[in-house]
């Protein structure tokens, strides 16, 4: 058990500390489906940003697709701007192997070319196998390879971790 | 067994929608919403297939269906090679077979078929290898399952749900294989209520027992109608016995306005195309506000590229 896993919704209080200083007013934040969507939708409203928030589905630009197929549950994509020449702030609620930040990133620069994107995750949790690595991070933990770190959204809107 | 899914009950082929699960055409609709924006991005493609060779066998001509199959894999990022086979080497009497194992060598990973005859498409998907999928384009009267589905998800972007519409299929059903992937999947949705609209020699027999209401008569069945589908009288059929012409067919069953005020007043009017303009629809009707033909055209590609991504995914 991890008793040091601290609650989600202060995890995101931390990271939204630690965005606000460096934060341009006209940055587009974008969250990851599913998790980082939702973290992303909280540090908006607690950034106070102007612009609308983005949310992506990277299901159409995996690395595995041609070994496990498609994801069973694809939701649209949704980049309610212009994206060229912005700053963006990419969030995912976990950092792991960085193939979904890739393919994020990938996603990303089919809507145009960004300024500039950094990276925003609520946990990150090792294990990587790519060189991506988060400008913010709520936790940095150090979790075994054969456990999973989870976020899930209870019905009354809350966020909580578990590890499993 | 479905020849149509794996073991495990995903989609393997695409042949007819006749005993496709419910989930299935689900996903399907529900994976296409997911690709419509990518035709306004400024990168039309997203990456899924890349390096996939897609081959389109047409041994019947057809320009929209090819089209949108070809732009659709085009999206995914696949090759697609196009081959109207009625005009090559079949000319010269080669076997369908020889075709398909020839291609196959090219490193063929999915082919789409449109053939005259009925099964055309079932006869390929059982010779080819496992890492193989097929796609029926159409096999003479029997199946045109990416229409019946993009069908589908016309209707249920125009109103929503399934279950509580009636849905009329007008027109020549005899020779429709567009007309029996619809009626299957429409039930399999849970639309309560189909029914096809035409003269008796053009309806088949027996056509009860696919689940719909029959009716002869245009102002009857279209009555209180949400969806009116028209169906493309082929000029062939008129030069036998089946109709006396083609005015005498546009006063009984081509769609105007007069007959289509009789069904809902937000009823949409679609049409598999190409349209016969004055045989079985008005123009008038065709360009009206209640029209969503074109529509159909864009949406044929969303759910082709959802068919093929799901075709070609978890086979490595």
């Amino acid at each position: 058990m991890h008793a040091s896993l601290p609650d989600a919704n202060t995890l995101i209080a931390r990271l939204a500390d630690a965005i606000a200083p460096s934060l341009a007013p006209d940055t587009l934040i974008v969250g990851i489906h599913t998790g980082g969507a939702w973290v992303a939708e909280r540090l908006h409203a607690m950034l106070q940003c102007s612009m609308p928030l983005g949310t992506l589905d990277i299901s159409f630009y995996r690395d595995d697709f041609s070994r496990i197929g498609l994801h069973p549950q694809v939701k649209p994509s949704s980049l309610p701007f212009d994206l060229e020449d912005r700053v963006i702030l990419l969030v995912d609620d976990v950092l792991h192997t960085g193939r979904t930040v890739r393919a994020a990133m990938n996603e990303l620069f089919d809507y145009g070319r960004p300024a500039s994107i950094r990276l925003a995750v609520l946990v990150d949790r090792g294990g990587h196998e790519l060189p991506i690595r988060p400008d913010f991070a709520g936790l940095v933990l150090d979790v075994p390879e054969h456990q999973n770190i989870n976020l899930s959204r209870l019905d009354d809107g809350h966020l909580t971790f578990s590890i499993a | 067994m479905n020849p149509q899914l794996t073991e495990d009950g995903r989609l393997r082929h695409l042949l007819t929608l006749d005993g496709l699960p419910r989930a299935i055409l689900i996903q399907i609709l529900d994976t296409a919403e997911s690709f419509m924006d990518v035709g306004e991005r400024e990168v039309k493609k997203v990456p899924l297939l890349r390096g996939k060779s897609i081959f389109n066998l047409f041994f019947e001509p057809s320009t929209r269906t090819r089209t949108t199959f070809e732009i659709a894999a085009k999206r995914l990022s696949a090759d697609v090679v196009n081959l109207n086979i009625a005009t090559s080497s079949q000319t010269k009497g080669e076997a369908i077979l020889d075709t398909v194992d020839n291609l196959a060598a090219m490193h063929a990973d999915m082919f789409i078929v449109r053939h005259g005859q009925s099964g055309a498409a079932h006869f390929i998907a059982r010779h080819v290898a496992p890492h193989i999928s097929v796609v029926n384009a159409g096999d003479g009267r029997h199946a045109h399952p990416t229409q019946g589905l993009l069908d589908m998800f016309t209707i249920r972007r125009y109103k929503g749900e399934f279950h509580n519409l009636t849905v009329a299929i007008v027109g020549d059903v005899l020779h429709s294989r567009v007309a029996r992937s619809q009626i299957h999947a429409l039930t399999t949705l849970g639309v309560p209520e189909v029914r096809v609209i035409g003269p008796k020699t053009l309806l088949p027999t027996g056509v009860e027992q696919m689940g719909v209401k029959v009716f002869h008569d245009m102002e009857a069945g279209l009555r209180g109608c949400d969806v009116v589908i028209m169906l493309r009288l082929q000029n062939e059929r008129m030069k036998g016995a089946l109709l006396p012409s083609a005015q005498e067919y546009f006063k009984f069953f081509g769609l105007t306005p007069d007959k289509l005020a009789l069904a809902k007043p937000d009823a949409i009017v679609m049409h598999p195309g190409p349209m016969n303009r004055g045989v079985e629809i008005d123009s008038e009707v065709a360009d009206g506000p209640q029209s969503v033909i074109l529509p159909q055209v864009t949406y044929g590609i969303a759910v082709r590229m959802a068919v093929m991504a799901l075709l070609a995914g978890g086979t490595a």
